[in-house]
Formats: C-alpha cells, sequence, structure tokens
C-alpha cells in the first residue's frame, strides 16, 4: 500500500510542471486570439449601447489588467477553487460534474471497444501473416482511420438512425427517462451504440497495427521457438506465450489514450449531441471563460494521472519481469 | 392605436426571398379548414443554450426562441393588424412624445398565481429594459419613470421627446415583463429565475437538462381563451446540423427555426414526403450582408474608392451563390420587409468593373507593375457560412479591379474584439439585424462619434455631421409622417456615402414536419408564442 502511495505522490509532483506550463500557455494562447468573453456574448446577444459592454466587464470581473487577471486563474489552479463558469452560469464544478460521467462513460466504452476488436483483429493478422485476411483487416483498419470520423458519424446516423430506425439519432438518454433503473441503463446504452461504434473503429487501426507487430515479434522469439520444441499446443502457445507478452504495448496505449477520455472527441459527441466534456471544453475556449478552462485542465490531468496509475498496475501483473524498481524508478512502461 | 404600421402578409410575400422560395418549395400543406387539435409535444430543434434565458435581459433570437413561450411582451408583430395585443390591451402616446399609456390585459395571473399588474411592467422598464437590456438600454435611454395609477394602466414617461412609434415598434422584441415579486430587492442579473423562468406566457418553464433540452409544459391558466393548444414544447439541443436534417426526417424533430438546416440541404428536404420547407415568418428579424469598412485607411476614407469597391461587387451573386436564392439585394440599410420605413428612392449602382477601375485610377491609386493598386485586410464575421463565404466572394471581385484582399480568419470574441475595439481590419464583413425600427439597431451603423468598443454600431472612423445630425432629429422626433420622411433621409445619405456596403438582406427558413400547424403565421414566428400552434393527426 505505502508503495502506492509513493507513487500517487510522484505522479501528482509530476504533474505540477506539466499543467503550469499548459496552463500558461493556454493562457497567452486565448490573450493573443483577442476578445474576452463579453465580446463572446456579445458576438450572441448583439446590440447594446456605448456603456453596455463596459457594465458586464465590471459585473463579470474582466475590467482588470491582464497581470491581475493571470494571478486570479492562477489562483484558482492553486487553490482547487474555481469559481463561477460565466458561460454556463453556474459553478464550474458543477459544470463539470455534469457532463464528467458522460464523456467517461463514452470514452471509456470507446476505448475498451478498439482496444479488444483491435487487439483481436490484430492478433489475427499476425498469425495469417501475409494473407488476404492480413491485409483486409490492415487496410480496412487503416481505412476507418483515415475516414473523418464526423463523416462516419453522419452515415451511420442516416443507415442505422434514419433508414433502419434501429438507435435513436442522438443524445445520452430519451427525454422521457424510463422509471426503472435497469431501463435507463439499458437506455443510455442504446443511445451510445453509434457513437462508441464510430469512436472505437477510428481508434482501431492503432490498436491492430500494435498488436500485430507485436506478435510477429514475439512468434519470432526464442521462447516461443522453446514452447514449440516443448511440443505445447498451438492455442496454448498463441495465448500464453505470444499474445499475453505482445499485450504490454496495447496497455501503454491505452494509459497514453487516457488523454483522450478528457478530450473526447468534440466533433462525435456534436454529431450525436452528446453533452460531453469535449463540447464543454470546446464551448470553453470559445466563449473565453478561463475558470471554466482551469477547471477542465485540472479535471483532465488528474484522469491521466490515475489511467497511468492503472496501467502501471496492469502493466506489473502482465509481465512479472516489471518489478518494484521499475516502478520506483518512476519509468512509465 | 398601431395604425401607422401597415404590414401586410400580401406585400411581404411579394418581397424577394419569400417569392423564390415560396415558388420552389411552396408545398401544399394540410389546410387548416380541419379543427385545430388539442394535446401532443412538439419537438422543435435548438442548436444553443443561453447562458441567461430571461428576454427582459436579453433581447435576442437564441433566448426568445424558448423563452417567448413562457414570458410575454406587451405587444407581438402581426401579418394583418401590425402589432397584436399581448399584455397591453391598448396604447397612447402624447403629442409631446413625453408620455405613453399603456392599458393592461386583466385577469392574467403569473404561472404561480401571482396576478400581473402595472407594477410588474413598471419594474420590468426600469429595473431591467433601462438599466440592464442590450437593446432596452438604447430605446429606452430616456425613460424616467414609469408611474401606475391603477392595477391595469401603465404610463411611461421620458425626460426627453421619445416618438410613439418607436416605442409601439420596439413592443415585440424588448417588452418582455416579468414579475416584480420574484425578482425585487435581489440582484437581477443572477436572479435564479433567469433560468427557471416565470412568466405569464402559454407555457410554463418546465426542465433544462444542460446539453440535452429544454421542457416546457401547458400553462392551464393561460389568458388566450382555449390556448394553448399543444400539451408540451421539448427543445432538443442538437448541436449539429446535419443531425438536424436527419432528425426532421425521422420525425424525431418536428420544427428547426432560424435557418437551422443548412441552405443546401432545402431542396432535398423539401423533396421528403412530410416535411415543408417554410421561408416566412422573419420578417420582423431581416438580416443583411454588409461590407464594413475602416476609413482610417486613408484609401478607404476617400468615397471614390468605396464607390469603386461597390461597383465590383454585384449583390446578385452573392444572392444566387452564397444564398441560394433565399435572399434579396439590398439597397441600403433599411430592409425592404421594413414596408414603413423603407425607400427605393436611393442612389443605386450597377455593378460595373470599368467603372470601378476609373474611380481607383482618377482617386490615384493606377495598378502597380504587379496589377495590384493597394491591399486590405478583410475579417469575416465567424457566425454565418454566408458570412464567410461573402468573404471569399469580396476576395474574388476586388482582385478583378486591382486589388488585392487577404482574408484573416477569428472566432466570434476574437472578430468582436478586432473590429469594434481595435479596428484591427480594413474590411469586415457583417451580418446586422434589422429590428423593426431603425432606432433600435440600425442608425448606430452610421452614427459618428461613439467611443470604441461598441459591437455592431460604427466603429468604422465614419462621421458626417449631416447624418448624425439626421440620426439625432428623427430621434426625438414625434409626428410618424416627418420621422419616416427623416429615415428616408438617411436611407438617401447612406446611399451616397456609402460607408459601409449593405449588400444582400436575407431571413430564416424553417423545416418542419406538416403535421405541425400554424407554422409562420406571424412576422416574428420563431420568437413568438406558439400559443396556437397544434400538431394535426
Amino acid at each position: 500500500m505505502g508503495r502506492t502511495w509513493t507513487l500517487i505522490r510522484r505522479r501528482l509532483l509530476q504533474a505540477i510542471p506539466v499543467i503550469l506550463i499548459v496552463s500558461i500557455g493556454i493562457f497567452g494562447l486565448l490573450e493573443l486570439a483577442g476578445g474576452d468573453a463579453v465580446d463572446a456574448y456579445l458576438a450572441v446577444t448583439g446590440g447594446g449601447d456605448p456603456a453596455f459592454a463596459e457594465r458586464l466587464r465590471q459585473q463579470w470581473g474582466l475590467d482588470a489588467g491582464l497581470g491581475v487577471r493571470f494571478l486570479a486563474y492562477v489562483e484558482s489552479l492553486v487553490t482547487l477553487d474555481f469559481g463561477w463558469s460565466v458561460v454556463m452560469s453556474k459553478p464550474v464544478s458543477v459544470a463539470i460534474l455534469e457532463r464528467l460521467p458522460n464523456t467517461a462513460l463514452m470514452m471509456g466504452a470507446a476505448i475498451a471497444f478498439s482496444a479488444c476488436l483491435g487487439t483481436l483483429l490484430g492478433g489475427i493478422a499476425a498469425l495469417r501473416k501475409g494473407t488476404a485476411a492480413d491485409a483486409g483487416i490492415t487496410v480496412g483498419a487503416l481505412i476507418l482511420n483515415a475516414m473523418p470520423s464526423f463523416w462516419i458519424g453522419l452515415i451511420a446516423i442516416v443507415v442505422f438512425a434514419v433508414k433502419l430506425a434501429w438507435f435513436p439519432l442522438g443524445g445520452i438518454a430519451s427525454f422521457d427517462r424510463p422509471d426503472l433503473a435497469i431501463s435507463r441503463v439499458i437506455d443510455v446504452a442504446w443511445h451510445l451504440v453509434l457513437p462508441v461504434t464510430v469512436l472505437g473503429l477510428a481508434y482501431m487501426a492503432l490498436y491492430v497495427r500494435l498488436m500485430r507487430s507485436a506478435m510477429i515479434e514475439t512468434a519470432a522469439s526464442d521462447w516461443v521457438r522453446a514452447a514449440r520444441a516443448r511440443g505445447l499446443p498451438r492455442s496454448r502457445i498463441v495465448r500464453r506465450h505470444m499474445a499475453r507478452p505482445a499485450l504490454l504495448p496495447v496497455v501503454t496505449m491505452l494509459g497514453l489514450q487516457a488523454g483522450n477520455l478528457l478530450g473526447g472527441s468534440v466533433v462525435v459527441e456534436t454529431v450525436f449531441a452528446i453533452p460531453g466534456l469535449g463540447s464543454l471544453a470546446y464551448d470553453a475556449v470559445s466563449q473565453r471563460d478561463l475558470p471554466l478552462i482551469a477547471g477542465i485542465l485540472l479535471v483532465g490531468t488528474l484522469m491521466v494521472i490515475v489511467v497511468n496509475l492503472l496501467v502501471d498496475i496492469t502493466y506489473a501483473r502482465l509481465d512479472p519481469r516489471v518489478t518494484d524498481d521499475r516502478v520506483r524508478a518512476g519509468g512509465s512502461p | 392605436m398601431a395604425t401607422e404600421f401597415s404590414l401586410s402578409r400580401r406585400h411581404l410575400l411579394l418581397s424577394g426571398t419569400a417569392i423564390t422560395a415560396a415558388t420552389l418549395f411552396g408545398r401544399q400543406r394540410l389546410a387548416s379548414a380541419q379543427a385545430a387539435r388539442y394535446g401532443g409535444t412538439l419537438i422543435a430543434a435548438a442548436d444553443t443554450e443561453p447562458r441567461n434565458l430571461n428576454p427582459a435581459i436579453v433581447a435576442s433570437n437564441g433566448v426568445f426562441y424558448v423563452a417567448s413561450k413562457v414570458i410575454e411582451p406587451l405587444a407581438e408583430m402581426d401579418y394583418e393588424t401590425g402589432l397584436r395585443p399581448l399584455l397591453a390591451i391598448d396604447w397612447q402616446g402624447s403629442d409631446d412624445g413625453l408620455t405613453f399609456t399603456v392599458q393592461l390585459r386583466p385577469n392574467v395571473t403569473w404561472h404561480d398565481g401571482t396576478p400581473f399588474t402595472s407594477a410588474d411592467v413598471a419594474f420590468s422598464a426600469m429595473e431591467v429594459w433601462k438599466p440592464l437590456q442590450n437593446l432596452g438600454r438604447v430605446v429606452f435611454r430616456n425613460l424616467e419613470s414609469v408611474d401606475t395609477p391603477d392595477d391595469l394602466t401603465a404610463v411611461f414617461t421620458f425626460s426627453e421627446p421619445t416618438p410613439p412609434q418607436l416605442i409601439e415598434n420596439a413592443m415585440p422584441a424588448l417588452t418582455s415583463v416579468i414579475p416584480r415579486h420574484l425578482y425585487e430587492g435581489a440582484d437581477i442579473a443572477e436572479n435564479p429565475h433567469n433560468q427557471d423562468l416565470v412568466g405569464t406566457g402559454p407555457f410554463r418553464f418546465g426542465e433544462h437538462r444542460p446539453g440535452e433540452f429544454y421542457r416546457l409544459h401547458r400553462n392551464e391558466d393561460y389568458w388566450g381563451e382555449a390556448l394553448p393548444y399543444l400539451d408540451e414544447i421539448v427543445f432538443r439541443v442538437f448541436p449539429d446540423r446535419g443531425a438536424i436534417a436527419a432528425g426532421l426526417e425521422t420525425g424525431d424533430i418536428q420544427v428547426s427555426a432560424f435557418s437551422a438546416v443548412p441552405l443546401v440541404e432545402l431542396e432535398r428536404m423539401a423533396a421528403i414526403d412530410g416535411v415543408s420547407v417554410i421561408p416566412g415568418g422573419y420578417e420582423g428579424i431581416t438580416y443583411q450582408i454588409t461590407l464594413e469598412i475602416n476609413h482610417r485607411r486613408p484609401e478607404l476614407a476617400d468615397p471614390r474608392v468605396r464607390q469603386a469597391i461597390r461597383q465590383a461587387l454585384d449583390p446578385g451573386f452573392i444572392v444566387d451563390t452564397v444564398f441560394l436564392g433565399y435572399a434579396t439585394a439590398a439597397t441600403g440599410p433599411i430592409p425592404h420587409t421594413a414596408t414603413d420605413f423603407y425607400t427605393d428612392d436611393v442612389q443605386m449602382y450597377d455593378t460595373d468593373t470599368d467603372a470601378a477601375e476609373a474611380l481607383l485610377d482618377e482617386a490615384g491609386y493606377p495598378r502597380g507593375d504587379d496589377g495590384n493598386r493597394f491591399s486590405l485586410r478583410l475579417r469575416p464575421a465567424p457566425w454565418f457560412e454566408q458570412t464567410r463565404a461573402t468573404g471569399d466572394y469580396v476576395r474574388q471581385a476586388l482582385r478583378g479591379i486591382g486589388i488585392d484582399v487577404e482574408i484573416v480568419s477569428s472566432d466570434p470574441a476574437g472578430h468582436i474584439n478586432a473590429v469594434y475595439t481595435e479596428h484591427d481590419f480594413d474590411l469586415a464583413v457583417g451580418s446586422p439585424v434589422y429590428r423593426n425600427d431603425p432606432a433600435i439597431s440600425t442608425t448606430i451603423l452610421f452614427q459618428g462619434g461613439l467611443p470604441a468598443g461598441v459591437p455592431f454600431a460604427n466603429q468604422y472612423g465614419y462621421d458626417n455631421p449631416e447624418m448624425n445630425e439626421i440620426i439625432s432629429s428623427a430621434s426625438e422626433t414625434i409626428d410618424t409622417a416627418e420621422r419616416v420622411a427623416l429615415y428616408n433621409d438617411f436611407q438617401r445619405l447612406a446611399s451616397e456615402d456609402l460607408p459601409i456596403l449593405n449588400l444582400v438582406e436575407f431571413t430564416f427558413i424553417t423545416v418542419a414536419r406538416d403535421d405541425v400547424q400554424n407554422i409562420a403565421n406571424n412576422p416574428r414566428w420563431a420568437t413568438s408564442s406558439w400559443a396556437d400552434t397544434w400538431i394535426s393527426d
């Protein structure tokens, strides 16, 4: 237990300079882009007399100088008190917590789906290396990866929501929520089928390529040759001696993709009208809502840290060679 | 009463936008001979969720779209009568323009059961419209007090003469009444009822699930006899316009307003069985595409150069190519739809590149060795695809007369800041809205002497004393005929000076399922109460 705490503490400490650099970068970029939350607001509402914008700036605390605003921004990051989001008209924490579950659910499911299917297909491609099946899987995954996901999303909507009417058009749930808890779960799952599939198919190519090359590599290894010499059944060799070590880079990739959990896919969220963190982050930036941006930034960092901790732990279980030393050295797999 | 305001439906239908679109897609909708049916849920697509949903504070289309069903103004625009009484049943301005007396509708209650009285109107006017509302700050700036001699009479008193015509024209958009008892004594701008609306309208505010939907319920105690028809209205949030089109096709969405369905999709939508494309119902909120000009550039301060740019441009091309016919060439700052103010007795310009080049030569800007006379930076407003496309067209057209144009893009906040505060532009493509009276948001585009930082206003460095004089005397002229004459002068001078170029005017398009009845039956339909909207079998 103590070791895990050390790990967590180290990860958090490592995150501090990262957050600092990213947050200063975001503040600087927004200053360069010009315009503040009042400008963004007036772009939508229009009208006003000479004193109107000035009054709003005072009310929203935007009339201060650059230095003061930057200090307030840093203060909210340091104290974890993000305050009020002028864009959402509610506390930043509420705005984020409303959307976090949707994004986590959608992206978690999409990454799991793409990792499972991608690993499976990558494994098959490796075992059938050079055959038509191999070429089909590799090329198919690449094509899916190359197609813009908003386009696949719209095509999926046209085919499965409009023509076949199997799935809903969008949204995270029906607006008439079912009464039973289990029905509500099914309702949400039903709404998530299309977006998760679209996202998953786009991400899948990564796992296919990783698994395929790792499997080919392990297939040529000495231990597989030894296992063959020992006369072990092929299925056992594939599962225990080839697939298991080949999974290591896949797990690494899962950790790296944790960042996507937050960013989500603004595009897919938009197409399927899912209120997630990705579109919230987009709104926060376009509306120049610094407190909200700071909040999303920290939540995102936290999520990446948590997922990477899980990856470290999984890694140690998958590969007995990964020892405490390696963990202590802070080496991410 | 509202006698000067004569806006006939026939006239409107004859104006450009409606005529093209109506002949193209004028599908015979279910005859309204069928008796109106009660009940049902209407599902409308919404693409934004305003941070503040209170229409008394924020007079904008995005807010009105949802809020106008819950909170009502004093009167609404009407095709036949000009103004249809809502919370006000009669009104009269005094001859000196210093008072405006409103008789209110009796037996109206707020959604929480409290009676609606003149005190609510006085509170809304003095505490909200005048100090807080984006447009009310302009129109009600000289409002001194609102007296309430009895529960159903409100007397507006102005410190300077204020044209009754302006107040009448402002009633539909600027006079949403909110309940005093829920707002008094606390910070109005941050009151929770700015989200959880309480009004007198045909629908009560139900719930808002952020990112998902707004739900409104039928107000059983609505003052309108036997209204409304619908049990519920649900505004589903669909940020993607392609998905909105798909939703109309499946019936998941029954109405989409404000051209949420892209223009290129309209022909396909109109061909779908059960779906109609409806171009009317937005005449009260006519938009224009303008080319904004920074007169601080010495070249652009020369009227000959501005005229040359105007003659290099073909508004008809923008109408046909950018708007696919769903627009009309503009002749000045007041659109054709504003029948009581519009005049075509103005300086007109042909598209004539030879004349344009001659003007530029005469102004002392000959083509250089590379064929260019000078270079300009153009910022197209980033909110409509048509503003961006117009920017591309302007660039091409001006290249033809030897003006090199560089397009500079930013997001809405950056654009507002760059153009209206920093003046960091030479040309910009804008999209001003004509809101039923030139004094509300149109003359401010021509008025000189404004401080920097006022968006959608003259930040162009144009300051003509003659123009300023016309604007200022029109704002205090009581006699309606005289006032209209002044605004005719305003249009003439604008067309001669060309401080900005008013290129085309357009209104939005509604796409709806055929079973939705009484669509587009007033000039602000999408932002009106929908009390008479019903769904047929």
